[in-house]
């Protein structure tokens, strides 16, 4: 398992050409080399879609606000929806995914190296289509036209009549590339984990963080390919006079909808998964203890993704369904919430009897639990049809899903930046500023998203760019922006932390966590051909049994 | 073994938790719905028509378990944490490694499954209640029709044409008189939401849908569009007028009436000349230039356009530009100079008439009442 005598750092001359540089890291095919351009390009992303949440919050600031017009507010929204889901919930998942399974799993890179090149510049390319349009939408005759109709792009606004231009064709188009990207992506995890697995690593001893990440691929191909479909209908509605959603010719509004929400709620799972995967990691290594409970882990997660497919129609409890309809997705939606509950059961029994230490990887787990079971009971709130009926299209369901989203998965992974760090970078993250960065951030999350609830019980509907004063709305809305500051400075603190710590941060050696997953048993940052030996193995934590050779894990497992 | 029963006593522990909780969340919800005082005339929580007030019942219900969840979990938690942190004068040995427990698995995965199903059962019940509820013969008869960015409320039995502020009779609870309201759109998806009478029903073209309330309580209910229908998806906002059935019948009667043009009264124009002069201008202003493209005034030769709202009787409404602004004679002439001044992005465009035309104008509309 040795690799000390061909370290991969030192092996390469530090002052070449930036031309020879740029072009290794452009041409490349390494896994690792791809996992962190995901992950950079994500993190770019990332503040600019912040950029555009804050903008959104500065005009909610008070009632009747003319900080930006009603146009710039709902481009704001649809670029800062598409951008933090596509461009980078998805491709810090892919990144993660991509860096840690060939390690974790004893390969040296994933099935498919080149697919998973062309996989990525799919998806840089999408991203860049997006923000082409504010160049281009209305050819180069005008100023910036980004598109506003909303990341969940309802027929028939979409139609020509109601979005000429071409704003929406880049949205639309960008969808598609970076979607072919992401099905590459998942037939390469997929292939990696069912093919590529060490000598000894059964499907039953690999790490958990496989096993999600394996049904999230299977969950990228059977969702993704339903958008991808309704994206080119939409094309040809557009430019070849088609009328799938053309409701003056009979077409129906409504089938969009539930193309894009058989995409649209298992995307939350696409996303939530791999930041279970993460705290799967992680909960255990600073508690100190094997997880509880892994068979059930597993069959918890590919039951969510078997549930997953049949709920998509909880968006849609408004639009005027049988209440047989109704019945059967808020049987289905509210029945995800058990292995979910399984999960979070089994994350609290890992913690309990360990010797929990408070590093920040650990601190933000110890958040992801707490705020994910609180979106979770709100989810479940409503998936009460009736309950939805008042809470559907309202700010209770904006902090719902943020909640979701940045409370659970954004926590999760920021605190696998935390963990991985050092094996990516060879570096230490500063323990102050990542605490720094965490309360920073917990502060302004619960300031912004706790508070984001109570307008939605008082009737603020979402993507409203502004309302009407007296109607108990406004001292709600100062908080939440007020939050929104928190946050920015969380993440400033954060992303200096990256470039200070990649410089100035101390060495990590192969294994500073003292854990158990293969990843940590090369040097860090691995070479280019990760293990110079293919390791074999015997059990879930292969360097618990290195380290404890008198009681390994195999005589239990 | 230990390890199983430790888990075990302190979830029963919980169960104490649990019943406080109960005991302390429906007093708060209560005080937080108080319906004489609600915290905003939108509160979900202060219901006033049969429809919210079963989704309000159903809805102290789900927050009452659901919190109770989170206790129980949140308890065991912080427990956690708290209890197998780290010591400061640790021994450094890992601690005893627990890999599974089937019995606790099963315990954990059974007692969500029948809380699933209590939660589903009362859902269900509450869905057929609302969903199921078929017209009783006295019932009043609506279609609303969502437009880019206003509401066309059209009463078929009656023949009545309005926008955006809904008159319908309180119902009595002994001898209701529920208003059964068809929803449909003539462009994109909008959504209809008063949240103290229902909950809100999408309007989507091409796709008819229904729904109904029944105020037991006269006043003025607020709402607005709850799906994004495009750039002034904002100011697309409701007022629900609830009138005893007389001040009902009365109103419908008026609005049954075609336009009829009485003498404005003088202080509005302030205009030399002879006011009616002036509203007969006004008159020719508006049926010679676009307004009759998309207004309809009954009784008018020529104007019976329906893109815009209906202005037969205009005066009668409080509000102009879908509730964006109070209707004075000062914001009706601002609406018809420069509609983006109130409302950018809305579909009536600027006219560009000159101020005499623009106050004449100002002054016919002024006249329909």
């Amino acid at each position: 398992m040795s690799s000390d005598s061909i370290a991969w750092p030192a092996a390469q001359p530090l002052s070449r050409p930036l031309t020879d540089r740029v072009h290794e890291w452009v041409t490349t095919v390494d896994h690792k080399r791809l996992g962190i351009m995901y992950i950079v390009y994500a993190l770019c992303l990332l503040v600019i879609g912040g950029i555009e949440a804050t903008i959104m919050r500065i005009q909610l600031i008070r009632p009747h606000n003319d900080f930006v017009s009603p146009q710039v507010f709902n481009r704001m929204f649809t670029m800062h929806g598409t951008t933090m889901i596509f461009f980078v919930a998805m491709p810090l998942v892919f990144g993660f995914a991509n860096y840690l399974i060939p390690l974790m799993i004893g390969a040296r890179d994933m099935a498919f190296p080149r697919l998973n090149a062309f996989s990525f510049w799919l998806m840089a390319f999408g991203g860049l289509l997006l923000y082409f349009s504010l160049l281009g939408a209305n050819g180069l005759y005008g100023a910036g036209n980004a598109p506003d109709v909303g990341w969940w792009a309802y027929a028939p606004l979409t139609a020509l009549p109601f979005s000429p231009g071409h704003s929406t064709d880049y949205w639309t188009l960008s969808l598609l590339v970076s979607g072919f990207g992401s099905m590459g992506t998942a037939i390469n995890i997929i292939a990696t984990v069912i093919c590529m697995r060490c000598p000894g690593m059964t499907l039953a001893k690999m790490p958990l963080f496989a096993w999600l990440n394996l049904v999230m691929g299977v969950l990228v191909l059977e969702v993704i390919s339903p958008l991808t479909a309704a994206q080119l209908m939409l094309l040809i509605d557009r430019y070849l006079g088609g009328h799938f959603f053309d409701t003056q010719a009979g077409g129906s509004a409504v089938i969009w909808m539930h193309f894009f929400w058989v995409f649209g709620h298992p995307e939350v799972y696409v996303l939530v998964i791999p930041a279970f995967a993460c705290v799967s990691e992680i909960v255990p290594v600073f508690s100190r203890k094997a997880i509880f409970g892994y068979p059930i882990m597993v069959a918890a997660t590919v039951c969510i993704g078997f549930i997953s497919m049949s709920v998509w129609a909880h968006h849609m409890f408004t639009v005027g369904m049988s209440p047989q309809g109704n019945g059967f997705f808020v049987l289905s939606t509210m029945a995800i919430a058990v292995p979910t509950g399984i999960k979070i059961f089994n994350w609290l029994a890992t913690m309990w009897g360990g010797k929990i230490e408070f590093k920040t990887p650990m601190l933000f787990c110890i958040a992801f639990l707490f705020q994910f079971l609180i979106a979770g009971l709100t989810g479940v709130i409503q998936a009460s049809a009736p309950v939805d009926w008042q809470l559907a299209y309202s700010y209770f369901v904006v902090a719902h899903f943020h909640y979701v989203i940045v409370g659970g998965i954004l926590f999760a992974l920021f605190g696998a930046f935390h963990y991985w760090y050092p094996k990516i970078t060879g570096r230490m993250l500063s323990e102050t500023l990542g605490q720094l960065h965490f309360w920073l951030f917990f502060i302004g999350f619960h300031l912004t998203f706790d508070f984001m609830h109570i307008p939605g019980l008082l009737g603020m509907p979402r993507r409203i760019y502004t309302y009407e004063p007296g109607r108990g709305w406004e001292i709600w809305n100062l908080l939440v922006t007020i939050g929104v500051f928190f946050q920015a400075a969380g993440v400033l603190v954060f992303v200096g932390n990256l470039v200070w710590s990649y410089f100035g941060g101390k060495y990590a050696g192969r294994d500073p966590w003292d854990a158990w997953t293969l990843e940590w048993s090369t040097s860090s940052p691995p070479p280019a051909y990760n293990f110079a030996a293919i390791p074999t193995v015997r059990s879930r934590r292969p360097l618990w049994d290195l380290k404890h050779p008198d009681d390994p894990d195999w005589k239990y497992e | 073994m230990s390890e199983r029963s430790r888990i075990v006593g302190s979830a029963l522990g919980n169960l104490r938790i649990l019943c406080l909780l109960l005991l302390i969340i429906c007093p708060v919800s209560a005080a937080f719905a108080h319906p004489a005082e609600p915290l905003s005339p939108t509160n979900i929580f202060a219901p006033a028509s049969t429809p919210a007030d079963s989704i309000f019942g159903l809805s102290l219900f789900v927050l009452a378990v659901t919190a109770a969840v989170f206790v129980t979990v949140f308890t065991l938690l912080v427990y956690a944490v708290v209890k197998y942190r780290r010591k400061a004068g640790d021994d450094g040995h890992e601690p005893p490694q627990v890999y599974g427990s089937n019995q606790v698995e099963l315990a954990w995965t059974v007692i969500p499954v029948l809380i699933v199903g209590a939660l589903f059962l009362a859902t269900a019940r509450v869905i057929a209640d609302i969903q199921a509820a078929a017209p009783p013969p006295n019932s009043i008869e609506v279609v609303a029709v969502g437009h880019q960015y206003w509401w066309e409320f059209r009463y078929p039995g009656l023949k009545v044409v309005t926008a955006n502020e809904l008159h319908v009779p309180a119902s009595d609870p002994a001898h209701p008189t529920p208003t059964f309201i068809k929803l449909l759109s003539a462009d994109t998806d909008h959504s209809f939401w008063v949240p103290r009478l229902a909950g809100k029903t999408d309007l989507i073209p091409n796709h008819p849908n229904s729904m109904w309330i029944d105020p037991h309580e006269t006043g003025l209910y607020l709402g607005q569009c709850a799906q994004y229908c495009g750039t002034q998806h904002a100011k697309m906002l409701l007022r629900v007028y609830v009138q005893t059935r007389e001040e009902f019948d009365r109103w419908i009667q008026a609005q049954q009436q075609p336009a009829h043009v009485s003498p404005p009264q003088q202080a509005k124009t302030g205009l030399a000349g002879d006011p009616a002069d002036t509203v007969a201008q006004g008159r020719r202003v508006f049926e010679k230039t676009a307004c009759i493209n998309c207004h309809a005034v009954a009784g008018s030769a020529n104007a019976d356009g329906r893109f815009g709202p209906d202005l037969t009787h205009l005066m009668s409404r409080d509000t102009i530009a879908a509730g964006a602004a109070p209707n004075t004679p000062e914001n009706l002439r601002l609406w018809i100079k420069d509609p983006s001044a109130i409302k950018p992005g809305s579909l009536m465009p600027a006219m560009g008439l000159n101020d005499q035309d623009l106050n004449a104008l100002t002054a016919y509309l002024e006249t329909l009442r």
